[in-house]
């Protein structure tokens, strides 16, 4: 069973957090992604939640950091500019463990760009959105439907690992209006993830004192579980450290809590790929262009298939692996000038794929993809 | 006997990290003994502070706390803050931290009348990187950055706190604790954003260079610059140039707080109506 509905990204991403039970937004006006807090600003506050646009994207980043602290499930949304503003304290949420869900509705960059045309160009800044070492976990829907539940998704991931999230749209999916099916209410209630509590005696609570491959267990405040967040490297009580086993042992457990389990976290489309000849990779708004060609290639008698990472980070190494040395041409789409190509290259230890890439703010269309393709064939 | 500080601090934290004959100490108590006078729960509150020497004050309260980044003390507390709008939150920033890096916050801090009690600790400098000039560096100072003397323009920041919006707004130094104490206990019981300029002194990264090199001449310099506000309003200009009036400064009890309006924002959703300012 299923609900539909007729909505945007931007509007079904808003309408997901709502309903996986985010109860904190702040935000700052920035296109193309004003239309979520626009949605949350009067969602929210009807619901209990609260929403607030903040004097800047900085300050919009720290208020739902805080709010997360404290232990609400909170959102905020913005574009390159105003990710390149929060970085720091995105930083900030890495090392203390704070569970946070970024939205990034893509324009064209660098700088302030293309404010208002489709870009792919920040799938590098997503991986390394600030100083410092951490692991990025990044989503990247490609329809309708998956940026209602890659936000769900994005939600309880965050709330699994304490840390960012970051979800990536761009323009096109995130203003694009169309039919999208969903799942059910009490169905997306039923796999709602909440983040560990400890429920022992307050003495003995060490909110980093975890295993070596386990997020922070992070009491709500206010709740008789006093302890201290900190930006400073922290020790298993969340105090300030310098000692140099405590430091290696924080940032290593950092990188292990999600690499152990890549498995829970790679999720990927295959697309037509069991008889293709020719395999496309491509994520977010460009599948839809890429899957109207298959369509007319497969007409015409040429065998290509899609692979498409849902989970652009942690990339799906292993399998683009598989996959790019399982066929003799594989063609790298991105509306950037070759940001995923360079992890495409490294995971299959393969140089020689071809590439359609555009950085201009415009689609590609199909008819470009096909005349790719049939040039390559 | 004695007042009994342990309960309120981390007190396998001690000793603090400041340096000997430092002003923050002395603050810090006065802020323990204005939350025990109020009788409050540690566990309703919670510390935010920033970057600088005045960072470390939250991590010697027991009770929830949070180090944030640079400048950012203000935000952080503000999404605490309205997420929980029944507890009880403090900013504590230095003056380059609250004033300089993070003066957008403070400013939009005091202009929404959220109810946080911000404490500035200013001590005049940079101290913790070793003596930068701060937006509180009276002119003709030495600083690391100004070895000839500061030329960069000296501020007012109560000044700037009742332009923004604030509520409540007072200025004390830490020479006289009890009227810190009873500053704070007003400050803290005031609803809505309430702005404490508090003078400390920083003989070591400010006094050295400016022939005030103990923590005696240091505050003795203090002494000279402060004046309480009964008496600051019969100077002439002259003499109000160089002083800084202590005390109680502001209170308008009829600015609406500002968790306090968001709590009519949501009951508007529910009549479907218009938010009811005024009442």
């Amino acid at each position: 069973m299923s609900r539909e509905l007729i909505s945007t990204g931007n509007d079904l991403c808003a309408l997901a957090s709502l309903e996986v039970g985010c109860e904190f937004f702040a935000g700052y006006p920035i296109t193309p992604s004003s239309d979520i807090m626009h949605a949350l600003s009067d969602t929210l506050p009807a619901s209990g939640g609260a929403a607030i646009q903040m004097e800047d994207e900085i300050a919009s980043i720290c208020a739902a950091i805080g709010a997360s602290m404290s232990g609400k499930k909170s959102l905020t949304a913005s574009s390159g500019p105003g990710i390149s503003l929060k970085s720091e304290n995105i930083g900030l949420a890495y090392i203390s463990e704070v569970p946070l869900v970024i939205v990034n509705v893509m324009r064209g960059g660098p700088s302030t760009g293309l404010p208002t045309r489709v870009a792919q160009g920040d799938i590098l800044q997503a991986k390394s959105p600030t100083h410092g070492d951490y692991n990025s976990i990044t989503l990247c829907p490609g329809t309708l439907e998956e940026c209602y539940t890659q936000t769900i998704r994005a939600f309880n991931l965050a709330n699994r690992f304490m840390q960012p999230v970051f979800l990536l749209l761009d323009e096109t999916i995130g203003h694009m209006s169309g039919k999208a099916t969903i799942p059910l209410l009490k169905d997306v209630k039923k796999s709602i993830v909440h983040r560990e509590v400890f429920t022992g005696s307050p003495e003995e609570y060490r909110p980093y004192g975890v295993k070596d491959d386990q997020p922070a267990v992070l009491n709500p405040m206010f709740e008789g579980y006093r302890y201290h967040f900190t930006g400073l490297h922290h020790d298993e009580t969340g105090h300030p450290t310098e000692d140099e086993q405590k430091c290696d042992d924080l940032l290593k457990r950092l990188f292990r809590k999600v690499n152990k389990y890549q498995d829970e976290l790679e999720l990927n489309e295959e697309y037509m790929c069991e008889d293709a000849s020719i395999i496309i990779i491509a994520y977010g708004s460009v599948n839809l262009s890429v899957k109207e060609a298959i369509r007319r290639l497969r007409d015409d008698g040429i065998k290509v298939g899609l692979f498409r990472p849902i989970t652009l980070w942690p990339s799906p190494a292993k399998r683009i692996n598989e996959i790019v040395n399982s066929v003799d041409k594989v063609l790298v789409m991105e509306l950037n000038l070759g940001q995923y190509l360079q992890e495409i290259q490294r995971a299959s230890q393969k140089l020689d794929v071809y590439t359609l890439l555009k950085a201009n703010g415009r689609p590609i269309s199909p008819i470009e993809i096909v005349e790719k393709i049939k040039g390559i064939n | 006997m004695a007042f009994n500080y342990d309960e309120y601090l981390r007190t396998n934290k001690m000793p603090t990290l400041w340096c000997w004959g430092c002003g923050d100490g002395v603050i810090l108590k006065s802020f323990i003994r204005a939350i025990d006078s109020l009788g409050w729960n540690m566990d309703d509150i919670c510390v935010v502070s920033g970057i600088g020497c005045s960072g470390r004050f939250s991590s010697y309260v027991n009770c929830n706390t949070v180090h944030t980044t640079h400048g950012r003390t203000i935000a952080y507390a503000t999404g605490i803050k309205l997420a929980n709008p029944n507890k009880k939150v403090f900013c504590i920033t230095g003056d380059g931290d609250g004033l300089a890096i993070g003066g957008n916050h403070t400013i939009h801090g005091c202009r929404r009348n959220i109810d946080i009690n911000h404490i500035v600790i200013n001590n005049f400098i940079y101290g913790l990187t070793n003596s930068q000039t701060s937006p509180t560096t009276p002119k003709g100072l030495w600083t690391v950055t100004a070895k000839r003397g500061n030329i960069d323009p000296t501020f007012d920041a109560c000044k700037l706190a009742q332009g923004a919006g604030a509520s409540f707004i007072g200025r004390e130094s830490m020479l006289e604790p009890k009227k810190l104490e009873k500053l704070f206990t007003k400050a803290f019981t005031h609803n809505g954003y309430s702005f404490l300029d508090i003078f400390s002194n920083c003989h070591v990264n400010l006094g050295r260079k400016n022939k005030m090199g103990s923590a005696r001449e240091n505050l003795n310099w203090i002494d000279t610059i402060t004046i309480p506000k009964n008496k600051f309003d019969k100077l002439d200009d002259n003499q109000k140039a160089v002083k800084f009036p202590t005390g109680v400064l502001h209170i308008d009890e009829t600015i609406p707080e500002y968790t306090s309006s968001y709590e009519k924002v949501k009951q508007a959703h529910q009549n479907n109506s218009l938010v009811k300012l005024g009442d």
